[in-house]
């Protein structure tokens, strides 16, 4: 009841004030005050109110500047071509091979991070002790506070020749590489945010499979880690939204090939990567072939948005649990 | 007994080995981490000397330099700053203490949470639509400025807000009791208490924004740049100029990018030194971070 009482309290306007018995003089020094500091209630708004112009001009710039290259372009051969060629003399416009490429590399990048990750949450949520938690969990952050061009050096000068000693003919530009150095980038958000939706889950549903004679590991597996699923399953989709709008590692690792194959050794350009590419080059404003970047990114924003809106819901239903 | 015993000792056994699993997931990861600053420093530290900070890029791979670049670097977050802190600390401070819960205010978080998701390519694209052409802010510093404190607006909003929720409604209400405004108590009593960890997320917003390059890339920024922005201050009136918020620029990073994707070997090894100093400039500003946070969990005890 009193929790109540102090929600609508931070809520309203400072209601505290309007409760005492005031007189009439006290009560227009009071509206006084507050129309004083309406301007900057105003202000305020504005700032937050900014964040919805940002996402209307994200929004309205693809969607413009895609209707012109869709009024070139079918969408029907946008989503079936399987050529990405829009910048040769006979261009093809099929999205499906920059798609491959963004898709397989996330791929090899989640299978290492989620087992990765999942295992380091659970040893740091339920096996090592706190001290050693608060030691590990900033540092291990650090990983993902690297810059990304910095990884894709990484992947081009390390990982590649590292790879190249097992797989002899492996070449200089390929999605395993890339692939291998971004999970290791997106550990961090999975172990983290599971770490922390594993720390959420009561007490006593621990002591309960103690109780029953379960030891730890039973415990997390069986007890914690379905108890913290949706904050487990919101993490995943972060790390999914991450890999798919990762741009520098691909682009310097994976090469600009735009190249329809499921084989991780080869080498292909991601959405992403195309961008880039683009955008190094000089391509007149208003031509095809810069329209083309924005309709690729349409495609990236909405396949984002799909997964940010599946994580959003995933953790409400999270956070109404406990 | 003995039943049990066995069972006991499974237990613990596979305890331990889930354990070891555990600890081996976390070398891993913190082996990579290392593997990566050893591999950055071998190839890089050879290149770092005066000369390298203090000069240009060039075509010969020994004479190149980064100083375009940090200076670059420099003013462009100078006007990320400009833009990310105040917006992101009024809205925080506007969603935490002033906002009703309506659905004005429910959209406004929606679309927080929306621009935290999507990927920061889509912001250069953003800007390129808007702020190059229709603004006509061009190739510039401004732009590019804007984009990346665009970029961590949502960083800067969380911290905020966490920060204020995490100061007890007590407070607040012995400054409303004592005749306090609404703005009094945010200004002289939430904010200063709410400091430390505003300043830990602007301090992470900003190690973001000097990694960024995909967005600056997708403007156009040049890579190639033998000249610094003109100088804020000058000798003849009107002494300050705001010339260099137009003029074209480079950054740490987009200029590593140009060296790493060059074949030859020697231009590697200049991009190896500009990322050891750019993860320097990130990590010691992520260290500054956690060590306020630190500090702060154990000065204030409410």
């Amino acid at each position: 009841m009193q929790d109540q009482y102090l929600l609508e309290n931070r809520a309203g306007d400072a209601p505290v004030l309007e409760t005492s018995a005031a007189s009439p003089a006290h009560l227009t020094r009071l509206k006084r005050v507050r129309w004083r500091e309406w301007p900057i209630e105003m202000l305020l708004f504005g700032a937050a109110g900014f964040s919805i112009l940002i996402n209307v001009g994200i929004v309205g710039t693809l969607i413009y500047e895609s209707l012109v290259f869709f009024r070139h372009v079918s969408l029907w051969d946008f989503l079936t071509d399987p050529l990405w060629t829009p910048l040769f003399a006979d261009p093809h416009y099929g999205i499906l091979p920059l798609l491959c490429g963004t898709v397989m590399t996330s791929l090899i990048a989640l299978a290492v991070a989620v087992p990765v990750g999942t295992i380091i949450a659970l040893y740091l949520s339920e096996f090592a002790s706190p001290w050693v938690r608060e030691a590990i969990k900033p540092v291990l952050e650090l990983l993902s506070a690297v810059p990304t061009v910095v990884f894709g050096y990484f992947a081009l000068l390390f990982m590649t020749p590292l790879l190249q000693k097992f797989i002899p003919d492996l070449p200089g530009f390929n999605m395993l590489s890339a692939g291998l150095v971004m999970g290791i980038m997106i550990i961090p958000y999975v172990s983290s945010l599971s770490e922390d939706a594993m720390q959420a889950v009561p007490m006593l549903l621990r002591e309960g499979a103690y109780a029953c004679g379960a030891n730890r590991l039973t415990t997390a597996l069986r007890v914690v880690f379905p108890a913290a699923l949706s904050g487990i399953g919101a993490s995943y989709i972060l790390a999914i939204s991450r890999a798919v709008g990762e741009t520098m590692i691909v682009a310097v690792a994976a090469g600009m090939q735009p190249n329809l194959t499921w084989n991780p050794l080869k080498g292909a350009a991601t959405v992403t990567a195309y961008i880039v590419q683009v955008s190094l080059g000089d391509l007149p404003h208003g031509s095809i072939g810069y329209q083309t970047i924005f309709a690729a990114g349409l495609a990236l924003f909405l396949l984002t948005l799909v997964f940010n809106i599946l994580g959003h819901l995933l953790r409400r239903r999270f956070r109404e649990v406990y | 007994m003995r039943e049990m015993d066995s069972y006991i000792a499974r237990s613990l056994w596979q305890d331990r080995m889930f354990a070891c699993l555990g600890v081996l997931c976390t070398v891993f990861g913190l082996a990579a981490l290392c593997a990566l600053l050893v591999k950055l420093a071998l190839d890089g530290a050879s290149r770092i000397d005066w000369q390298f900070f203090f000069s240009y890029p060039s075509r010969h791979a020994s004479r190149a330099g980064i100083l375009s670049a940090w200076v670059g670097t420099l003013v462009v977050m100078s006007v990320t700053f400009c833009t990310a802190i105040p917006l992101g600390i009024a809205a925080g401070i506007y969603l935490e203490e002033y906002a009703r819960k309506n659905w004005l205010t429910h959209i406004i978080e929606v679309n927080i949470a929306n621009l935290a998701g999507v990927p920061s390519i889509i912001f250069g694209l953003m800007a390129l639509g808007l702020l190059v052409y229709l603004l006509h802010l061009g190739q510039s510093v401004l732009a590019a400025g804007l984009t990346l404190g665009f970029l961590v607006l949502p960083i800067v909003i969380v911290a905020t807000r966490e920060a204020l929720r995490a100061i007890p409604t007590e407070i607040r209400e012995a400054s409303y009791a004592l005749g306090a405004s609404k703005w009094q108590t945010v200004w002289h009593h939430l904010l200063p208490y709410a400091s430390g960890g505003i300043a830990t997320g602007v301090i992470i917003a900003m190690s973001r924004a000097i990694g960024e390059t995909a967005p600056l890339i997708t403007i156009g920024a040049l890579t190639f740049i033998a000249f610094l922005p003109p100088s804020p201050v000058s000798p003849s009136p009107p002494f300050l100029s705001l010339d260099w918020l137009h003029s074209a620029f480079t950054v740490l990073p987009i200029q590593m990018f140009n060296w790493v994707s060059r074949p030859q070997q020697e231009f590697h090894l200049n991009a190896a030194a500009t990322g050891l100093v750019l993860i320097v400039f990130t990590l010691s500003l992520n260290a500054l971070a956690i060590i306020i946070r630190y500090r702060m969990r154990r000065r204030i005890k409410w």
